[in-house]
């Protein structure tokens, strides 16, 4: 039987803690902006680490799962895959500039994105999404552009895939005899230009051609992005014969950046330039020296960007890649070179994105619920119990408080739920409250004196408390060991809140009843 | 003292058959909710698919929204309105082959349809086949578990008959919150599921004591004609507790419930229903069944049951 200052001092142990775990959240979150902007950063962010987290569905920001296709690599270079695309996305997501991105890996393919507080989730999905592989391809001549096209239109005219539906500007004939390159505005050519219009239908038929069909080491490529053909007017996308393998690839690529003014014919427009390694240097020079007057395509997840002449050997090792860029698409395009293509395509098989006013509004609806919801409880608790009511509020309000110093100590992030499993503590907090006083009136109304009463009343009550808490106590864990993302967070909450109500519900309401009992001899007890 | 429910005298045991008929109407209601809507609506945690919450100021009639989906071919999707203002939910569930939502066609679409409303995106989702798949392998895990420790908790703690009449309660509970929300054509999210089994825990706790109240009254011996009396005594006695600390939870539920915002609305809807269900089911349900259990089963005057008769003696 501890003494009653050990168990005092006990308590007062407890509520340093809790002071001393939440003291930074409230500090944190109740800074105004101004004096967010008046402390030096790296204090600010400490004192953020020792914050409470909130979860992604209070602060705004995306969650990704991302799954690495490993089936065309090698035994092991599949081993290595994961741990070399996190790396390679962790330094593309450094460079975008989010704070306090979470990049995981997951069992042996997975990797978990976290970005809090991210705006513009289309851009950042792009910059993850991509592979990034970047080839150098040299364009092939136009009498060997003009030999794939006749090859690809014979093998289509006999496999009967000739029959897609005409444009208005061509005959039936013509396209029957030439699907493919009936349907290019210009000549068949090593950069020929298809109309908006008939991209689809190019694409269809491109898709349906086997690469053996065509002459060896060839191969076709679209543009990456609309293009209009000049003098024309019309808007559509260029189609490139190119050279098969690639001369170079961004393995060659040491550093890159946006820079502008790199097009001559573009002032001002943005571009990325790109410098290479020593080994690249010399390639580029040799492949540079070996092909000039010839057509290089930089081409990146096999989309061509831009197609520049050779005109001499470019011996530096700097090379610049234009085209109808904006700032961001430059930059994000610098990003990707610069962290490497990743080994494997990665694919997004699950993504949560909450806006900041959804965030906004769930914490305000989380906040106005639990207090609503506490407000009622109190109220019922004073008007129905009295003097014994108060006692329980306040093993109530140490039982709030336990809990969240607890969630902070743990680390554990607060989701929407996971209010909502606050708001359910408190409910469930008082009930072990009224087992008790239940039991203190029944023993109160058989006679029994306040003394004996307390004692008897705890005493059988402890029973069924334990009890009671048992089976609501199985479904928080399991939920909190099998749970994910924010359920999980319910979970965590209503372990912590129960196991904090037994100490809270019991043990201090004892000691505030012990106290009230040992002051004077007690007639009645306002309960 | 306040005392809302004076020392009373109910014939809880003699009313049980008006209680039975009503359990049995619920029931009745939400089964033919789930036959008719063909089984719960899942959300696409366990669908697969993809979600778009959108807020539009000021709000836009579901109808036009929904033409102007078709237009860009998402005429499949569901289309909710949620909350009060203006947000409109945008579902293509997998399992329902619709074609998955992205959200800058659909932005622009829209931004062009209605050029002097406020477009914000409020939230997005996307849940791929197997994440979905793994998702509902949790859930099932969870349900497992949960149902699996507290029934063999159950089973420890009281003999034979008092464990099956506290989970009859208990699945009786479960049923009628799942067939009302089917009913009111809330999504299964999981949330919900969460709902779900803390409800189960918190049933089975409500009904233990009242249970622990029965048996101590046993303990002191009885004879079978006095079963019904027995137990009426005990739950008139207990009634007090019961309806408070079910009272004390549905407070904080009803709050949830009223100003929680919309996310965790299907929660607190399901955890409201549940608390009046549980609270009822304790009452009513879980002693009947016992009783004529016993009856059915005649036995005769017995003499302290099997429980150690300190262990009922501490019982609140």
């Amino acid at each position: 039987m501890l003494s009653r200052y050990w168990k005092l001092a006990l308590l007062i142990l407890l509520l340093a803690w809790s002071a001393y775990e939440l003291y930074p959240s409230v500090q944190y979150y109740t800074m105004s902006e101004a004096s967010m902007k008046a402390m030096a950063p790296e204090k600010l962010q400490a004192l953020k680490d020792k914050s409470m987290k909130l979860g992604l569905d209070l602060q705004g920001g995306m969650h990704l799962v991302l799954e690495v296709d490993r089936s065309k690599l090698s035994e092991a270079d599949a081993k290595d895959a994961i741990d070399r695309a996190e790396q390679i996305l962790r330094s593309r997501i450094d460079q975008f500039g989010v704070s306090e991105p979470l990049i995981q890996k997951q069992g042996e393919d997975r990797i978990v994105v976290e970005l809090p507080g991210l705006l513009d989730e289309g851009r950042a999905k792009n910059l993850i999404g991509q592979t990034g592989l970047l080839e150098f391809k040299i364009v092939k001549t136009d009498d060997e552009a003009k030999q794939a096209f006749e090859r690809a239109d014979q093998w289509l005219v006999a496999n009967g895939k000739a029959t897609v539906p005409a444009t208005a500007s061509r005959t039936d004939s013509s396209l029957a005899q030439h699907p493919l390159s009936g349907r290019l505005a210009t000549a068949a050519q090593a950069q020929a230009f298809v109309e908006a219009a008939d991209v689809e239908a190019v694409r269809a038929l491109l898709a349906a051609l086997p690469d053996s069909v065509l002459p060896p080491g060839t191969q076709f490529a679209e543009s990456a992005k609309e293009q209009t053909l000049s003098g024309s007017g019309r808007s559509g996308r260029f189609l490139y014969v190119l050279n098969r393998t690639a001369e170079m690839t961004g393995a060659a690529i040491s550093t890159a950046r946006m820079a502008p003014n790199l097009d001559p014919e573009r002032p001002g427009a943005p571009g990325v330039s790109i410098s290479m390694t020593g080994r690249g240097t010399a390639q580029f020079a040799r492949v540079t020296r070996e092909n000039v007057q010839r057509f290089m395509a930089i081409v990146l997840d096999n989309r061509v960007y831009t197609a520049p002449v050779i005109r001499e050997p470019i011996p530096s090792g700097n090379a610049s890649i234009t085209g109808s860029f904006s700032d961001q698409e430059a930059t994000d395009l610098a990003i990707v070179l610069k962290a490497g293509a990743l080994p494997a395509p990665v694919r997004v098989i699950e993504e949560r994105t909450v806006g900041p006013t959804l965030g906004r509004d769930s914490i305000h609806a989380g906040l106005m619920a639990s207090l609503l919801g506490a407000l009622l409880v109190i109220l019922f608790m004073v008007i129905y119990y009295r003097g014994s009511g108060l006692i329980a509020i306040f093993t109530l309000f140490l039982n709030i408080l336990f809990l969240l110093a607890g969630l902070t100590q743990i680390h554990s992030t607060l989701t929407l739920p996971g209010i909502a499993g606050v708001a359910l503590t408190i409910g469930m907090s008082v009930d072990a409250n009224v087992l008790i006083f239940e039991r203190l009136r029944e023993e109160m109304k058989a006679g029994r004196s306040v003394r004996t009463a307390i004692d008897l009343g705890f005493k059988r009550a402890w029973r069924t408390i334990i009890d009671a808490h048992v089976t609501t106590l199985i479904t928080a864990v399991v939920l909190m060991l099998v749970g994910t993302g924010t359920v999980k967070g319910f979970g965590v909450t209503l372990t912590i809140g129960l196991l904090a109500n037994i100490y809270t519900a019991v043990f201090v309401c004892r000691m505030v009843f012990d106290w009230i009992g040992s002051k004077r001899d007690l007639e009645t007890l306002s309960i | 003292m306040l005392e809302l429910i004076k020392p009373t005298n109910y014939d809880f045991m003699g009313k049980r058959f008006i209680a039975y008929g009503l359990t049995t109407l619920i029931a009745l209601v939400g089964l033919v909710a789930i036959i008719a809507h063909h089984g719960p609506r899942y959300s696409i945690d366990f669908t697969g698919g993809t979600l778009i919450e959108v807020r539009f100021t000021p709000a836009v009639p579901a109808n036009d929204l929904r033409q102007q989906l078709d237009k860009i071919g998402y005429g499949d999707s569901e289309i909710q309105e949620v909350g009060t203002g203006g947000d409109i939910m945008i579902r293509a569930r997998a399992s329902e082959g619709g074609k998955a939502l992205q959200w800058e066609p659909i932005q622009a679409a829209l931004s062009k349809a209605f050029p002097n409303t406020k477009i914000e995106r409020l939230n997005e989702e996307l849940v791929g086949p197997k994440i979905g798949g793994e998702l509902k392998g949790k859930a099932l895990w969870a349900i497992f578990w949960s149902l699996g420790l507290i029934l063999i908790y159950v089973g420890i703690r009281y003999d034979f008959r008092f464990a099956v009449g506290g989970v009859i309660a208990l699945f009786h509970d479960l049923f009628i919150v799942f067939g009302l929300c089917v009913l009111f054509n809330k999504e299964f999210s999981l949330t919900v599921l969460a709902a779900f089994l803390t409800l189960a825990g918190y049933s089975v706790n409500d009904t233990v004591v009242v249970f622990d109240r029965i048996r101590e009254v046993m303990s002191k011996g009885y004879r079978r004609e006095d079963l019904a009396s027995i137990m009426n005594t005990s739950i008139n006695q207990t009634l007090s507790r019961t309806i408070i600390t079910s009272l004390t939870v549905f407070l904080s539920v009803l709050a949830l419930y009223l100003v929680g915002g919309q996310v965790l609305h299907d929660f607190a809807f399901a955890m409201l229903i549940g608390v009046i269900s549980g609270t009822y089911s304790s009452i009513f349900v879980a002693s009947a069944f016992v009783l004529d259990w016993t009856r059915l089963t005649g036995k005769k005057s017995t003499p302290a049951p099997a429980a150690p008769a300190k262990k009922a003696a501490k019982s609140a």
